[in-house]
């Protein structure tokens, strides 16, 4: 850096659906990174570029229609305008509006000028000018809102340098208009906190912002302010004064847009009309969802296949290769039959996460989701939920994390909390693996119909199967709960557009990438803590070398049949041992069973650990994929394998139904604020698990 | 109290969003809630706006409507409380 060189901070608002993240994306290329803000889970997207020897540092905001936060995920754009010591605190904000919103995007933006920033408007989309039948005096509103007005495409990448150069150019705040403002609502209330407003350094916007909205401000330093402001509102009706607001201010932007800005409706909306009609249409509605459903969950599992055998293979590969070019050893044994294993099991998920992902992305970005949402939202009423459950539904098919967090869009908190509870059995990617394998070791690879496999079949029933509870889950739970329900739905029924390639690539890169973070953590340290678990035990393990031999009844391969009697006195051997009479009624066996314990920090730990525990009881050095190793296992009871339609279909039922995944009982922790919750869900859907596996296996053995 | 506002509605003919039919206009004149939802007024939906309405969903709800150039999708039970001046007049915006 140069010693001229400048640093300016600035954040990105807007209302959803503007292309907000298309200008992120395109002003900071690759240099960005998602971060976290302290208290919520909302993904704090951060950003820098360079423009003529300055030093731009941007935070890209959450979504939002107003200022006046209706979920914590909003709230966070409330407590990083206002918080002046925040490392986010902006010098400049830049309003990102749309053309053919402009009128509720204005909404947005006289609030953010009230705050006080030097504001520039970003109105996006303007190449649609001519095609949605929009005429817009630029300069005129320009000269009259008393800030720069920029227009850009985003994706074709018009107008992105004028605003750098905006951006760089130190625009002067333009003036609050919320002293005039709230005149024409109540002199004396407003006069009263004004003087207040003072006396603490804050603007009258600033300080009304405080006390409506006091329940969402996590400042520390506001709370003295807060109760000093909280005497103000004795005797006036306040939530008056706020819907006063809102409509005097949608009154000063009309005004101004009836000058300057026309809009005919009647061109360029046919498409959009007839798209509706057909997307929502009661019978071809609905079949264009579960054809889309269908499309997504095929591919997942066909075109994900290929790489994942290609990783399987590689690993297996690695492993042997690292075993037999190293000196024989435990760090040897740590690194192919621990690490390498571990880490081949993480990998292994990317490309279904990846196409789940890009496919969930697609819909979002088409403005398709919002159509599902209106499509189903009488359906879901009828199970306890809302419209809105749909995407968290949906987006649990990839990880229910960040789907539980997706519900916070739901506004009544009876029809968020079963959604809350019920989207953990929709089927997550991290059940996929474990299915995957299963499914390819007992359902024969067969076509039924010359059409669909009778595998993709078998995964198709259990992705329904997983939807199925969680609408029966629902009913129940719609039944149980005493929760009055305020019901209040709203929602922006946005314009069609095409998926920007680079959005998606971007989003699938940071999601996958999270993710396989996020779990490879987990994985990794568990491979490693079972490896050294398996290959550790107490006196009867180190004295197996002597003693085995005197007990080897000599059939089967002496090598082999000494390993699987060292992993079974190893100290993971003897924790599954523990666990073996609950789970052999369901088919299982001690090895099983560890993988079951393993799971419960994480589901797609199953493959991984049965991978580390086979190669660890395995003693020949050939290569050999985890598949191979499974088919191989015998049960000596029956002397058949191990892995037969019985245990398979018990296996798979349990995953589909067991709460096991730490990451979702702390989300559903934090998101209904209690301990009761989470620890009921582990409860209930572990008995489910246990006895749909039992009767599972009952019946089919 | 939802039972007494459809009593209501029906005695005295009230004209609310939830009556008009697809592609039919209204002028927005009053509100029945118990308190409004403040998020209905910073999408643009008040009093003095024109609506129309786009699409009604397959079960007869929700309603998907266009208000003060915003397009929006609420439900029935909201569209009941949205109350419409009886006759369509052109030039109502304030």
């Amino acid at each position: 850096m140069t010693q001229k060189s400048k640093k300016l901070k600035i954040a990105l608002v807007g209302n959803p659906n503007t292309g907000k993240t298309s200008l992120f994306n395109e002003l900071t290329g690759l240099n960005q990174k998602v971060g976290n803000y302290p208290g919520v889970t909302v993904d704090k997207k951060l950003g820098i570029f360079n423009f003529e020897e300055v030093h731009v540092n941007i935070t890209d905001l959450p979504g939002t229609y107003s200022i006046n936060p209706s979920s914590k995920d909003e709230g966070v754009v409330i407590n990083t305008l206002l918080n002046e010591d925040g490392s986010s605190f902006p010098d400049l904000v830049v309003v990102v509006a749309e053309i053919e919103n402009l009128k509720r995007n204005l909404f947005l933006f006289t609030q953010i000028r009230d705050l006080g920033f030097p504001v520039i408007l970003a109105v996006n989309m303007i190449d649609r000018i001519d095609k949605k039948g929009i005429q817009v005096d630029r300069e005129g509103l320009e000269a009259e809102l008393g800030t720069p007005i920029i227009w850009l495409s985003a994706r074709k990448k018009i107008g992105i340098d004028t605003l750098k150069k905006t951006i760089i150019s130190a625009i002067e705040p333009a003036p609050s208009q919320f002293d005039k403002l709230s005149q024409r609502i109540s002199p004396k209330f407003f006069n009263t906190l004004n003087e207040i407003a003072t006396e603490l350094n804050l603007n009258l916007y600033q300080s009304w912002l405080l006390l409506t909205q006091r329940n969402y401000v996590e400042i520390p330093s506001f709370r003295k302010q807060i109760i000093r402001l909280e005497d103000v509102e004795e005797g006036y009706d306040v939530k008056s004064f706020q819907r006063k607001e809102t409509i005097l201010r949608y009154k000063e932007i009309n005004d101004l847009l009836k000058k300057y800005y026309r809009i005919d409706f009647n061109q360029g909306t046919g498409l959009r009309a007839k798209f509706d009609q057909l997307l929502t249409h009661k019978v071809f509605g609905y079949v264009i969802f579960l054809l889309i459903l269908f499309v997504i969950f095929q591919s997942v599992f066909d075109i994900a296949s290929y790489p994942m055998d290609a990783i399987d293979g590689f690993f297996a590969n690695l492993s042997a290769k690292t075993e037999a070019s190293l000196p024989p050893g435990p760090l040897t044994e740590l690194i192919s039959e621990g690490l390498i294993p571990g880490i081949g099991g993480v990998v292994i998920f990317i490309p279904q996460i990846a196409i789940l992902f890009f496919f969930l992305g697609i819909l979002e970005e088409t403005g398709y989701m919002s159509r599902v949402v209106f499509l189903m939202d009488k359906v879901m009423r009828k199970f306890g939920m809302s419209g809105k459950s749909v995407i968290p539904l949906v987006s649990g098919t990839a990880c229910a994390i960040p789907a539980v967090m997706a519900s916070r869009n739901i506004n009544d908190w009876k029809e968020r909390l079963i959604t809350i509870l019920v989207t953990p059995l929709t089927t997550c990617s991290a059940r996929l693996p474990v299915y995957a394998i299963l499914i390819a070791l007992v359902i024969p690879d067969i076509r039924v119909g010359g059409v669909f496999g009778l595998q993709g079949l078998v995964l198709t029933g259990l992705y329904v199967l997983g939807f199925l509870m969680a609408i029966i889950g629902a009913i129940i739970l719609n039944k149980v709960l005493k929760i009055k329900s305020k019901n209040f739905f709203i929602i922006e029924m946005p314009t069609y557009k095409w998926p920007s390639i680079k959005n998606l690539g971007f989003e699938v890169y940071e999601k996958t990438k999270s993710f396989v973070l996020g779990a490879g953590k987990i994985i990794l340290a568990l491979s490693i803590v079972l490896w050294f678990l398996a290959s550790n035990g107490s006196t009867e393990y180190q004295q197996a070398d002597v003693d085995f031999p005197e007990i080897y009844s000599g059939t089967g391969d002496f090598d082999q049949e000494l390993s699987s009697y060292k992993l079974e006195k190893s100290y993971v051997g003897q924790i599954g041992k523990g666990i073996e009479p609950v789970l052999e009624p369901l088919g299982y066996d001690w090895k099983i069973g560890i993988a079951i314990v393993t799971s419960f920090a994480a589901r797609e730990v199953f493959v991984s650990t049965l991978a580390t525990i086979y190669s660890v009881g395995d003693s020949d050095d050939e290569v050999a994929t985890i598949k191979d190793r499974m088919m191989d296992e015998v049960n000596p009871e029956t002397g058949t394998s191990r892995f037969n339609l019985a245990t398979g279909m018990s296996l798979m039922l349990f995953y589909a139904f067991a709460m096991q995944c730490m990451g979702t009982l702390a989300v559903v922790k934090k998101e209904t604020k209690s301990w009761y919750w989470p620890i009921t869900q582990f409860i209930v859907m572990g008995l489910l698990a246990y006895v749909s596996a039992l009767i599972a296996y009952q019946i089919l053995s | 109290m939802l039972h007494l506002y459809n009593l209501k509605s029906f005695l005295i003919k009230v004209h609310t969003i939830a009556d008009l039919t697809i592609g039919e206009q209204g002028v927005i004149e009053s509100f029945s809630f118990d308190e409004v939802p403040l998020q209905l007024l910073e999408m643009g939906c008040y009093p003095g706006k024109e609506v129309e309405l786009i699409q009604i969903a397959p079960l007869n709800d929700p309603l998907y409507i266009r208000v003060n150039d915003s397009h929006i999708a609420i439900r029935r039970d909201t569209a009941e409380h949205i109350i419409l001046a009886k006759r369509l007049c052109d030039d109502t915006e304030i």
